[in-house]
Order: C-alpha cells, then sequence, then structure tokens
C-alpha cells in the first residue's frame, strides 16, 4: 500500500471510530481542500451514523441566535407570548455538526462550540429565554488553509481526537473500499457495547508515557486515545483492548498532537530507533509498522506506532509555528473581528425612527411595545398579535471604535549593531505595554539576509509579542527596501480594513541589499528611498527610530523621504521614545 | 441525574484547588482567576465545587436567595406586608456564565411572557441576581464581550445589581464570588476585570507520568460509573466539606497579628503593588488559610503559601523584565522570608 491509500484508509478507520460515539470523541480535524475526496469522506461518515442522526453544517459567520438560540420572533409575534427557538447546537443534538471553513472560526465562536462539547448541552441565556438543551455533538472541522497557517482555533482542536489530512489524495485511490474497514453491522453493534471494553493500566500507563514523550501536554489526548483504543477494541468484538488498538489510537489520535520526535529507547536494537529527522519517506513508515516486534513492551509498541505516523514535516512547521507564533492564524481571523469593530461595538439601544440605515433592534422594540398590549388590545376591542407602535422603535446604537495598529518593522541585520538591537526591543516591549492598555494591536516585522519575514501578525496579546522578540535573530545584510515593502504592505491590508496603521521603523538606514536580492550598497539605498516614498502624501504615519550609534543621516533622509518622524535612539531613552510614538499613534487616529 | 466528578479526586493542581477553596471559605478575598494550559481540569474543579459545598439557609420564594438573617429589600418588604418569611436550605448556587449571554439575560429585564400575555410590568431577575451568595463561572473569560465586562466590574465592585431598563427600576444584591478561566494566548484580561479577582492562579499540564495516569485513570471510572466514583470519594467530599465549614466558623477568630500586617506591608512594597487591594486580599487569604489548616493566627508560612496566587495579577507591568510575574513575586518571597 503506498503513502496516499495508507492515509486513505487511516481516515476511513477514523471515520468509522468516530461514527462509533461522535459525542465521547469529539470530532475530527479534516485537513482537506473543498473537492470530491472529502465529499466521499464525509459521505462514508454519513453512511456509517445511526439511522436519522443529525448531520449538520455550520454556516460560517453564524450569529448566536441561530447557534445558541434564543427568541423566536414570527411565532412570538404571532401568538402574542414568548416562544424560544432552538439554535443549532441543540438541533444537531446526537449527531455530527460539520464545520466548513473552520480556520476562519472567530474564537468566540470555537469557545460556544467547546462549552456545549464538554457539557454536552448548550446554555442560552438569550433575548428573555434560559434554557439548558441537550447536545451531545460531534464536530467534523474542514481546515481549508493554506499549509502554513497554524489551523483552527486551539480550543476547539483541542476538542477533536482525530486529525487526518486529505491533501494529495487522488479520486482515484478513493474508488471502493480500502480493506479491512469494520462494516455497518460491527459499528452499530459497537455502539451498544464500547463504553463496557476493559483497558487496563498497562495500556493507559502506555498511552499516558507517549503523550510525555511526544511532549503532549493535554490531558484531553491520552482520554481521547484512551477511547478511540476501546472503540476500537469493540469494532473487533473484544473485551478489552488489546495492543493493535492501543497502536491504532497512538497512531490516530496521538501522533498528529506531537510536538517533539522521542528520545530513541534505551534498549532499542539500532534499525528499530527513529531516525532523528522525522520519518519522511513513506517506505520508512511502512517498515516502521512492519517492525513492530508482538513481544515488544507495550508502552514501547504504542509510541513506536506514534512516531512512526508523525506526518512528515510536522516538526520543521512547529519550529516555524514557534517563531511566528500564531502569527498566520490571527490574520486569517482577525478579519471577521474588524468587520464587527468597523461598525463600533453595540451600545446599547435608544428610542428611535428606523431612517437613515439604522437597525432596528427587534428584540428591544418587541420589549417596549410588551407592557401595552393588554391595553391596546383593549383599545382595539380585542383582536390577535401584537401592535406596535413607532414610539416603540428601539434603534441599535453603535460606538465607533478607531484602533491603532503599531507595526514595528525592525533592521535586524549585522549593520544595525547588536547591542542597539536588544535596546531597540527594550522601547519596543514599553510600547507594548502601552498598546496593550489601550487594547490597541501590534505587529512585529523583522528584516535581515534575504528579505523580510513576519514574526508577529497583528496582536492583542502581550504574551505572545514577548514571544516573538524574545528570539529575534540577528546578523546579514540589510535589506531595508524589502522590509519597507513589507512593512507597506502589512499596514495597507489594515487600513482597508477600517484600522489605523502606524510604522515604527527601528533602522540605522544603512541598507546594502537592494530589491532584488543582490548585495550592492548604492542600489540598496536607492531602492530603499524608493519604497520610502510612498508614505509620502499617504494618511499613513510613520516613525524611524535611528538605531546607530550616532545620528546617522543616512536614517534621517530616509525618514524625511517618509515624511516620518525622525528619533535618534541615542537621543530618546525607551521611555521618550514611547512618549514621541503615542502622540504620533494620537494624532494620526485623529486624522 | 448527572453526576458532578467529586472535586477531591482532582489529582494535582494544587494551588488552583487551595484558592478557590480559600473563597469559598472566605467570599470576600474575592474572585479566583484559572490561567493556564488547556485539559487541565479548569472548568471540572469550578464545577465541583457546587456539589461540595454545604447547602445555605436561604428565605423560600426568594429570587435571590438571600439569607434569612439579613433578608434583601423585597423580602423585608414581604415581612413588612405581614408575610411571614419561611426559609429553606438550597445548594450554594455556581451559575455559569455562558459566552452569547445577552445583557437582558445578565442583569435581568423585563418579563416577557407576562408582558406579553398579561400586559403586567414584572422584572425578570438575570444569571446576577441566580449568583447572589454563590458564584458566577466565566469560562474563557478573555473572550467575554466588552459590555459585560463594564457590567460585571461595576457590579462585582459594589455587590449589588441596578437595573435601570424599559421603565424598570429595580435593586437587588448581586454579591458573588467571581470565577474566571482562560488561556492567555487568546488576549489579555482588562486590568480593571484582572483587580476584581482576589486571586490568580496558573495551572500546567503534571509533568510527572503517575500522576497524569492517574487523571486518565480517574476520569474513565468516573464516567463508567459516576455512581460508583462519586460514592468511593464520598468520605473524602465529606471530610473536606466538615473543613469547610469549621474554618468558614473560625475564620473570623483568626488573628492577623502586627507581625504578619508588617510582612505583607513588606512584600507588597517588595513587589510594587499598585494599590492597597494586595495587602488586604494577602491578609484574607492568609487568615482564610489558617482557619483551614486549623491554625489560630497567621504566620509567615501562610503569606508565604498564598503571596504568588495573591499578588502575580497586581504587579505593575515591567515588560522590560523578563522573567513572569510568578517569578518576580517568588524572588521577592525568597529574599522576604530568606530562602
Amino acid at each position: 500500500m503506498n503513502e496516499t491509500a495508507a492515509r486513505w484508509r487511516d481516515a476511513c478507520l477514523a471515520a468509522a471510530l468516530f461514527a462509533v460515539a461522535p459525542a465521547a470523541l469529539g470530532g475530527v480535524l479534516l485537513r482537506s481542500g473543498a473537492g470530491p475526496v472529502r465529499d466521499r469522506w464525509a459521505a462514508a461518515l454519513g453512511a456509517w451514523l445511526p439511522e436519522g442522526a443529525p448531520m449538520r453544517r455550520m454556516p460560517h459567520g453564524i450569529a448566536d441566535e441561530r447557534l445558541l438560540g434564543g427568541l423566536d420572533l414570527t411565532a412570538t409575534l404571532r401568538l402574542g407570548r414568548p416562544v424560544a427557538q432552538r439554535g443549532l447546537l441543540a438541533e444537531a443534538d446526537g449527531g455530527v455538526l460539520l464545520l466548513p471553513m473552520a480556520e476562519r472560526l472567530p474564537p468566540g465562536t470555537a469557545a460556544r462550540l467547546a462549552s456545549a462539547m464538554d457539557r454536552g448541552e448548550v446554555q442560552v441565556a438569550r433575548d428573555g429565554i434560559v434554557a439548558t438543551l441537550p447536545s451531545r455533538i460531534g464536530v467534523v472541522a474542514f481546515d481549508e488553509g493554506v499549509l502554513d497557517d497554524e489551523p483552527l482555533s486551539p480550543v476547539l482542536a483541542e476538542r477533536l481526537a482525530f486529525r487526518l489530512d486529505l491533501d494529495g489524495i487522488g479520486w482515484r485511490e478513493v474508488q471502493g473500499e480500502p480493506a479491512g474497514l469494520p462494516t455497518r453491522d460491527a459499528i452499530v453493534a459497537a455502539r451498544e457495547r464500547w463504553t463496557t471494553v476493559r483497558a487496563d493500566d498497562a495500556v493507559l500507563e502506555a498511552l499516558c508515557a507517549a503523550c510525555v514523550a511526544l511532549g503532549i501536554g493535554s490531558a484531553r489526548a491520552p482520554w481521547y486515545a484512551l477511547q478511540a483504543a476501546r472503540i476500537s477494541a469493540a469494532l473487533a468484538g473484544r473485551d478489552s483492548v488489546e495492543h493493535d488498538d492501543a497502536e491504532l489510537a497512538a497512531r490516530l489520535v496521538l501522533a498528529p498532537r506531537a510536538r517533539q520526535l522521542p528520545a530513541p529507547p534505551p534498549h532499542a536494537g539500532q534499525d528499530e530507533t527513529p531516525p532523528p529527522p522525522p520519518p519522511s519517506e513513506p517506505k520508512e513508515r511502512q517498515e516502521e509498522e512492519e517492525m513492530a516486534v508482538p513481544d515488544q513492551p507495550l508502552d514501547e509498541q504504542v509510541l513506536a506506532a506514534a512516531a512512526a505516523a508523525i506526518p512528515a514535516g510536522l516538526l520543521a512547521r512547529l519550529k516555524m509555528e514557534q517563531r511566528a507564533a500564531g502569527a498566520a492564524r490571527s490574520m486569517g481571523r482577525s478579519g471577521a473581528t474588524r468587520l464587527a469593530w468597523r461598525q463600533g461595538r453595540p451600545a446599547g439601544t435608544r428610542a428611535g425612527n428606523i431612517q437613515r440605515g439604522a437597525r432596528l433592534n427587534l428584540i428591544e422594540t418587541l420589549r417596549a411595545a410588551a407592557p401595552w398590549q393588554a391595553l391596546r388590545r383593549r383599545e382595539r376591542g380585542g383582536g390577535e398579535g401584537v401592535a406596535v407602535r413607532p414610539e416603540d422603535f428601539r434603534v441599535t446604537r453603535y460606538r465607533q471604535h478607531s484602533r491603532t495598529t503599531t507595526i514595528f518593522a525592525i533592521d535586524t541585520s549585522g549593520s544595525s549593531a547588536l547591542h542597539r538591537l536588544a535596546e531597540a526591543k527594550g522601547a519596543v516591549e514599553l510600547l507594548l505595554a502601552d498598546c496593550y492598555v489601550r487594547r490597541d494591536q501590534v505587529a512585529v516585522l523583522a528584516f535581515r539576509g534575504q528579505g523580510a519575514e513576519l514574526l508577529l501578525a497583528p496582536t492583542r496579546s502581550l504574551v505572545r509579542a514577548k514571544r516573538s522578540l524574545a528570539g529575534l535573530p540577528g546578523g546579514g545584510g540589510t535589506p531595508l527596501a524589502a522590509g519597507l515593502d513589507a512593512a507597506w504592505a502589512l499596514a495597507e491590508g489594515i487600513a482597508r480594513r477600517g484600522d489605523t496603521p502606524l510604522v515604527v521603523l527601528l533602522t540605522d538606514g544603512r541598507a546594502n541589499i537592494g530589491r532584488d536580492g543582490q548585495p550592492g550598497r548604492a542600489a540598496a539605498e536607492a531602492d530603499a528611498l524608493k519604497a520610502a516614498e510612498r508614505w509620502r502624501g499617504s494618511a499613513m504615519a510613520a516613525v524611524v527610530v535611528d538605531t546607530s550609534a550616532r545620528p546617522e543621516p543616512r536614517a534621517k533622509a530616509l525618514a524625511q523621504r517618509m515624511d516620518a518622524l525622525y528619533l535618534p535612539l541615542p537621543h530618546a531613552q525607551a521611555a521618550t521614545l514611547n512618549q514621541a510614538v503615542q502622540a504620533v499613534a494620537r494624532g494620526n487616529a485623529g486624522r | 441525574m448527572a453526576w458532578t466528578f467529586p472535586f477531591s479526586a482532582l489529582v494535582g493542581q494544587d494551588e488552583m484547588k487551595l484558592a478557590i477553596l480559600i473563597a469559598a471559605i472566605d467570599p470576600s478575598v474575592g474572585g479566583v482567576l484559572v490561567f493556564g494550559d488547556r485539559g487541565t481540569g479548569k472548568s471540572t474543579a469550578v464545577r465541583a465545587l457546587a456539589a461540595l459545598l454545604p447547602k445555605m439557609h436561604a428565605v423560600v420564594g426568594c429570587a435571590y436567595q438571600c439569607d434569612p438573617a439579613t433578608p434583601c429589600g423585597d423580602c423585608q418588604a414581604r415581612r413588612a406586608g405581614g408575610a411571614a418569611l419561611k426559609s429553606h436550605r438550597v445548594s450554594v448556587p455556581v451559575v455559569d456564565l455562558p459566552l452569547g449571554a445577552t445583557e437582558d439575560r445578565v442583569v435581568g429585564a423585563l418579563d416577557l411572557e407576562k408582558a406579553l400575555a398579561q400586559g403586567v410590568k414584572a422584572f425578570e431577575p438575570g444569571l446576577l441576581a441566580r449568583a447572589n451568595r454563590g458564584f458566577l463561572y466565566i469560562d474563557e473569560v478573555n473572550l467575554l464581550e466588552d459590555h459585560l465586562v463594564d457590567l460585571l466590574i461595576d457590579v462585582a465592585a459594589s455587590g449589588e445589581n441596578v437595573v435601570e431598563r424599559e421603565g424598570l427600576s429595580v435593586r437587588h444584591p448581586a454579591r458573588f464570588v467571581l470565577v474566571g478561566s482562560g488561556n492567555p494566548e487568546e488576549g489579555e484580561l482588562r486590568p480593571q476585570l484582572l483587580d476584581r479577582f482576589g486571586l490568580s492562579v496558573e495551572v500546567r499540564t503534571p509533568t510527572e507520568l503517575a500522576m497524569r495516569v492517574e487523571v486518565v485513570r480517574r476520569r474513565d471510572r468516573f464516567e463508567r460509573d459516576p455512581e460508583a466514583f462519586v460514592a468511593q470519594w464520598q468520605k473524602d467530599e465529606e471530610k473536606l466539606r466538615r473543613r469547610i465549614v469549621k474554618a468558614r466558623e473560625r475564620v473570623a477568630t483568626i488573628d492577623a497579628g502586627d507581625a504578619a500586617l508588617e510582612s505583607a506591608a513588606k512584600l507588597c512594597m517588595a513587589v510594587g503593588t499598585d494599590g492597597l487591594r494586595g495587602e488586604l486580599t494577602l491578609i484574607r487569604a492568609a487568615r482564610a488559610l489558617a482557619a483551614f489548616e486549623g491554625d489560630d493566627k497567621v504566620t509567615d508560612a501562610h503569606l508565604r503559601r498564598i503571596a504568588t496566587p495573591a499578588l502575580r495579577h497586581r504587579l505593575r507591568r515591567d515588560p522590560l523584565d523578563e522573567a513572569g510575574s510568578t517569578v518576580r513575586v517568588e524572588r521577592a518571597l525568597a529574599e522576604h522570608f530568606g530562602a
């Protein structure tokens, strides 16, 4: 069996296990673009779910009233008494909720889902309705992110037992069922009895030990692995968890969560030791599986199974993620948040007319009308329905919020002497603390060597920002033009979303790598000035902080070209620098 | 019936458990904020609390389950009107504030049903009313919407909920212990809200294998046969409950003593906390701890044990200090008390 076929088979196996007990396993994180392979997987899952179990699709950007439930206005108005409406979470009870574009899921929605999954019920406290409705659901999150994106909100990802990757599996490979899959009857039977399957302490210890070895922190991982092992045993008609079940669980649940490669077991033979780089060749993986000798101790066997299944390139990706610290993800999800900000946050309601695009708040309007119903009915001499009069109208008020995103573009090349860099970092952190207090956002860009790198996408998290600065590497050439280009692109994106970008450029102005990546001082500096030109005449403010030991004319020239505030760091202690940037930010927001 | 995981069966996470117990012994300590890794039993601990705490006396028919000894305004009015106030024993409320709750359900609003059907203007109490004299739990507290945060900050400080909407004008007691949990990666908490929490604990995944195995084992036993599991832990729960009751009775008699007060003040100065609230919380928490441990007076040992959770979220932010606030408090502790 080749690598993609093996992957497809595992994906089908996971679907079968999941179909036995969706709520107990939480769900599946499916990395795959939309397409026939994914549809086929979903169809297989649907066929294995219990008869009549709901399989509902959650639209992107779902509102709370549809997700959690609330007041059914039409019915309320018709009947003249409050009628509750169930939300999607309650409607999907006993079945599966599908999440397309899960990587774009706003953190708030993810947290609501997580809460329902934890409790098996959804708590509604909205629009005059208080209720607790059963919501035992499994979640299938379709992650369509491109490779470098950090997928899905961790709050939700944490609660999904399986992580599958369907990318690269061809249409031809999914024709016909892979061998060795459980039958529908076996699934129905397993659903009845999997909770009675025993697992002895050795299995538990092996799974927990594998988690430790793979650097998996959460207690949910071994828990889900245990459930998966149990279900696997039940599918095979066994009463207790066998080695095979534990191995399968380790492969499907633990391997994709690995944060590190296990240290080689002390007394294992040389050829059994997982190679230090992640097994990237499918061949190796096959060999690894076949090599698991049955009389090996269970914990080693489980670990070997998990280690062998660690996806190729996972560790390389991890390293990148640590550097970017979730940067890409907040990029992806911030769009929706921003949209809400652009409209401002709802700041209560007030009486008013529905004119000039004001949004009528139906609930509040209804509430305003409610007390008078008995009276008005009497005035009208009976009749059904609710009498709403213009004086009842309530419109939602939004508070406009102008938010500044400060982009730090930091020259970390060799020419910006390293000791100055430490000082610059101090200044940046001071600014960060203030941004955080004002609830502004911060992004960090670094440029050195061949180009610029986004270390931290706009965020409000001080923890993340500090982490991105901690590992700031230095040295190499100075691609000033590339740094300016990257800063401009980021700033433009922010402005387009309705926020105010402020670029703080920390450099000594001495460029030596041109736009094309070629070394050469003259060309590089010309390129940099050209890139700086764009700020001139734009509404975007910038600050150039000169990090050289003595004020550097080139940095000053750059600042002039950008129409930016020029601040030499020798004169500016971190605190002064902070004040200056604040002042620019304030002036900027007022523009 | 739904079973709750017993509090005493939680593995490890001693700091979190202690902080929650201290808040249960003396609610005036303020709330508890639990920040940290996922899957470490944050929610489980809070939900276990409801079953653990001894029942309390409350006035029958009071929407705010007020104390018969100090009845709320509504109940006083009822008594003045000639009605006798009966009391009964109820569980201490542990109310969830679900994300996505709307303001009307949090503070309370016009009773829609009565208004629509009978044309009567009546107040329908919200979650804050239900949490009175108990706990209000917010999971993922850093994702809570801003306008709800504002509201909570105000009510948590005043202990009273004032509703002025839809022609209603209601005020009712809303004294509760705020318990929040979340992950700092999801975003920071507003400093004002942070300040409302008396104690702040950080939870980490246990690194010891034996402990991790035990976590999974106990959860497994609980899920397979909750009734038997709860019965198995009943004795421990009972014991813990008695300790809480006793500590509550004794906490007022605990002598803080000048030495302890001075120690606390010096400690707060050393770590540089803003305002007096840190000192106050530290002393109150140390007193509750002494009561819980069966000691008569607050000693340095008590202060030392509770100083980190009482102070770590009150330090002035110093972004230039690479070490986290926990390390800073511990450094000050070591300096003050000697290593």
